[in-house]
């Protein structure tokens, strides 16, 4: 048996490789014929090369199994790379450079004039609803004004090819490690084929971070103390907490290793005494970070840190309140948003959104559920929401109802035909969907990472990507066209 | 190096030595019984006395057993003494420092521990606990000799050090008391080669039978091997060399002060101290005093280098 590409099935949707049966995309067309020569056997053999890599590099994520344990699980990882032409990666990246500026100020704003809300653009009702709006940062000035320092954006590619931006993750997005870790591996299994195709390195992004934190820091120094704040090891993405510490050169914490003394500056706990830290990247949600401003209960964060925070001692990435932005009800606002600060027209599209606040696209909502993918405003990692194609007439009802009840708390989009591409399944290679997380850092000056990781739903027809219901992922190739 | 990452260091060395004690003396306790007569056997229960953990102990078990025993110090997971509990521990905590601990280290322990769970069964039958007894002695042993092989010798290297001698030293400690108080209490001439089986027993638990011929040279007799365990400089079991080996790391950290003074005052206690002197319960009392010095000594490193305890909310 050998691959044929001329019965690879990819009508109706666009495939990132394969254009038509039989016949390869833009200039990376040679692709299909390498991995033809390269032959089933060849495949099988790379990609369980690959697993015993990623066992060997230790490089895991951690579910919470149903009884009450955490367990370490091996990252799942295709071989066959998602590759994008460099010219329309840099129009990508201008948009998110954009996107994420924009929001930035609308986040400022918000927590000082709020002229988008005076100015009628922005309506007060949703900030008013806001779960992530903190009022604790009103007035609050972090360093260079900006609150999003590391910015996560969800996109995705439609069958007419056109890129959307799906979501935007403000708070503590994660899976950069897994995009670094992705990369090492490829050059180990495709050694011939990387060579070919020189896709742009990826690696630099540790110490790009690192500079976005220097840049942070309340006392000028050239190796400012950075911590990573983490909840600890049985946060799912402890590995990428410990790595990107490691990869920075900088301490580890958790949240009882540091203090906050009487002179609200933050200090960390080593066995010389006590240290001064003056950035501090936390892993650790707002609601979590200091049990004096927010919940009393928790022993994961900082007694103190937002005092410290809002005396300008400490920079916290991304800061507290960031989180406002990323809701997604905020999202469905943002080509308005871009508009209103940049006066400019948004670079990348939104995904068509209806905002079921607004009447009539309540009543579009509701009418044409079975079309539509049903969203409420705060939950990720794909929890709480309803995919119309592929629910039963009782999930819609129920939707139904949760929206009537709280029409301000969900957005509904057309569902899109994610694009796929060739992903090994037994000894063929057959389309999946995915979708691309790129990482956008924010300080004195703004970078993008080079490509993002591409998250694969493995399940056939499957359009959840999450690593914790059954997506893997794939490396991301950025060629010179 | 941060406090928490030093604490768990230090935990981690306590933990493995704590698995291979608990090893020790239960394969030992088992050659021990083969060799006394019925009457004057003392069974299982004075190994639950070693762990100081009887009340536990009493409220899970309906009797001082061998099932039940060896199940308590091998695979009770409530017991954190216990063989499992220790690897569990170690491993756990080494999980939070692997940027500290070479690779190969860490892959013994995990395997170590892996085993310890997997081969629990055959390891509580007669037939198959020496051999199950003996891969938990060598694989701790194993774990220490990477660890001083490859893990850099800076602070982190003097926490193991403090975690794995002072749990030596405390474990030294009970085992002589338990075995010179309990075992035997009222020798008499009768019983004479008995209680020379008795302390060649407690040597052995040790490994320190060669050592104690080589260096004594003089038949095994009670004077003489409570002096070789509690004051020998150069043997690595005895209780002194283990506080001299605790003083040598503590000079090496910063703010030392009252963490020597500390040792200082065990370390001249042991000195000046003449076990062998003492009668049963006056030796029970000594070492009840040793081990009240040692825990102080704890506390005193716990206060100085890592991080305060976590005060849980009351739930009121």
């Amino acid at each position: 048996m050998s691959i044929d590409w001329n019965t690879y099935p990819c009508q109706d949707l666009y495939d990132e490789l394969v254009a038509a049966p039989g016949q390869g995309r833009n200039a990376f067309a040679g692709l299909l014929d390498d991995l033809k020569d390269l032959g089933p056997d060849e495949l099988v053999a790379r990609q369980a090369a690959a697993e015993v890599a990623i066992k060997e590099m230790g490089i895991t994520f951690t579910v919470y199994s149903e009884e009450g344990g955490a367990i370490d699980r091996a990252w799942p990882f295709d071989i066959i790379p998602r590759i994008i032409p460099k010219s329309e990666w840099d129009r990508v990246e201008a948009g998110l450079k954009q996107r994420v500026q924009a929001l930035n100020l609308f986040i400022d704003d918000l927590y000082h004039d709020q002229r988008v809300i005076k100015e009628g653009v922005f309506p007060a009702e949703v900030l008013a609803k806001s779960v992530n709006f903190r009022p604790q940062c009103v007035g609050v000035n972090p360093p260079l004004g900006i609150w999003a320092h590391i910015c996560g954006s969800d996109l995705v590619r439609d069958a007419d090819g056109t890129i959307y931006v799906l979501e935007d993750n403000l708070r503590v997005p994660s899976g950069v490690s897994y995009m670094l870790e992705n990369r090492l591996v490829t050059k180990r299994v495709f050694p011939e084929l990387f060579e070919h195709y020189a896709p742009l390195p990826v690696d630099d992004y540790p110490s790009q971070l690192f500079d976005t934190l220097a840049a942070l820091s309340p006392r000028p120094a050239d190796y400012p103390q950075v911590a990573v704040l983490t909840p600890g090891i049985y946060n799912s993405a402890y590995f990428e907490h410990a790595y990107l510490a490691q990869q920075m050169g900088c301490e580890l914490v958790e949240g009882r290793d540091l203090f906050v003394d009487k002179d609200d500056c933050v200090y960390m706990r080593t066995v010389d005494g006590a240290k001064r830290v003056d950035v501090i990247y936390r892993r650790v949600d707002d609601l979590f970070l200091d049990p004096e401003a927010f919940r009393a209960d928790s022993t994961l964060g900082v007694p103190g840190l937002m005092r410290a925070w809002t005396a300008g001692t400490v920079a916290l990435a991304n800061a507290p309140g960031a989180g406002v932005a990323d809701d997604k009800v905020v999202y469905a606002f943002v080509p308005e948003i871009i508009k209103f600060y940049l006066d400019a027209e948004a670079i990348l599209p939104n995904v068509p959104t209806y905002r079921c606040m607004d009447a009539p696209s309540l009543a579009y909502t509701l009418e044409h559920m079975e079309r539509l993918v049903v969203k409420p405003a705060n939950e990720s990692g794909g929890y709480g929401m309803l995919v119309g194609p592929a629910s039963t007439a009782a999930e819609r009802a129920q939707f139904a109802r949760l929206i009537q009840q709280d029409p301000r708390n969900y957005i509904s989009q057309p569902a899109l035909k994610l694009s796929t591409v060739p992903t090994i399944v037994g000894r063929n290679l057959e389309p999946r969907h995915v979708d691309l997380r790129p990482f956008i850092l924010s300080a004195d000056r703004q970078q993008v990472t080079m490509g993002g990781l591409t998250r694969v739903a493995l399940r056939k027809g499957s359009l959840v990507v999450n690593s914790s219901q059954g997506g893997g992922s794939k490396d991301t190739w950025i060629v010179p066209d | 190096m941060l406090s928490r990452v030093a604490e768990n260091i230090y935990w981690l060395g306590r933990h493995v030595e704590r698995a291979e004690n608990a090893a020790r003396v239960v394969a030992v306790n088992a050659n021990l019984l083969l060799d006394l007569p019925r009457g004057i056997a003392p069974g299982w229960a004075p190994l639950v006395y070693i762990s100081g953990a009887n009340a536990q102990f009493e409220a899970d078990y309906p009797d001082y057993g061998e099932a039940s025993v060896v199940h308590f110090l091998l695979g009770d997971t409530k017991n954190t003494g216990s063989i499992l509990s220790a690897l569990a521990a170690a491993r756990e905590g080494c999980r939070t420092i692997r940027d500290f601990v070479p690779r190969e280290a860490w892959e013994v322990l995990n395997e170590l521990y892996l085993y310890g769970r997997d081969e629990l069964e055959r390891g509580m039958t007669k037939g198959g606990r020496h051999a199950y007894l003996k891969a938990i002695i060598l694989g701790a042993q194993g774990i220490n000799g990477l660890l001083s092989g490859t893990m850099i010798h800076d602070q982190g290297y003097e926490f193991l050090h403090l975690g794995r001698f002072l749990e030596r030293a405390d474990m030294t400690t009970r085992i002589v008391d338990v075995r010179s108080a309990n075992l035997l209490p009222h020798t008499t001439t009768e019983l004479q080669p008995f209680e020379t089986i008795q302390w060649v027993s407690v040597l052995k638990s040790l490994s320190a039978y060669q050592a104690y011929r080589r260096s004594e040279q003089v038949r095994v007799q009670r004077e003489r091997v409570l002096r070789f365990l509690f004051q020998h400089r150069d043997f690595p079991r005895a209780v002194r060399h283990c506080i001299e080996v605790t003083r040598q790391s503590l000079e090496k950290l910063p703010r030392n002060e009252a963490a020597l003074r500390v040792s200082g005052r065990l370390r001249r206690n042991l000195e000046a101290a003449e076990p062998w002197r003492l009668d049963q319960q006056q030796l029970h009392t000594y070492v009840d005093e040793l081990q009240l010095a040692i825990a102080d000594l704890h506390t005193e490193i716990a206060k100085t280098w890592f991080p305060p305890p976590l005060v849980l909310e009351a739930a009121a």
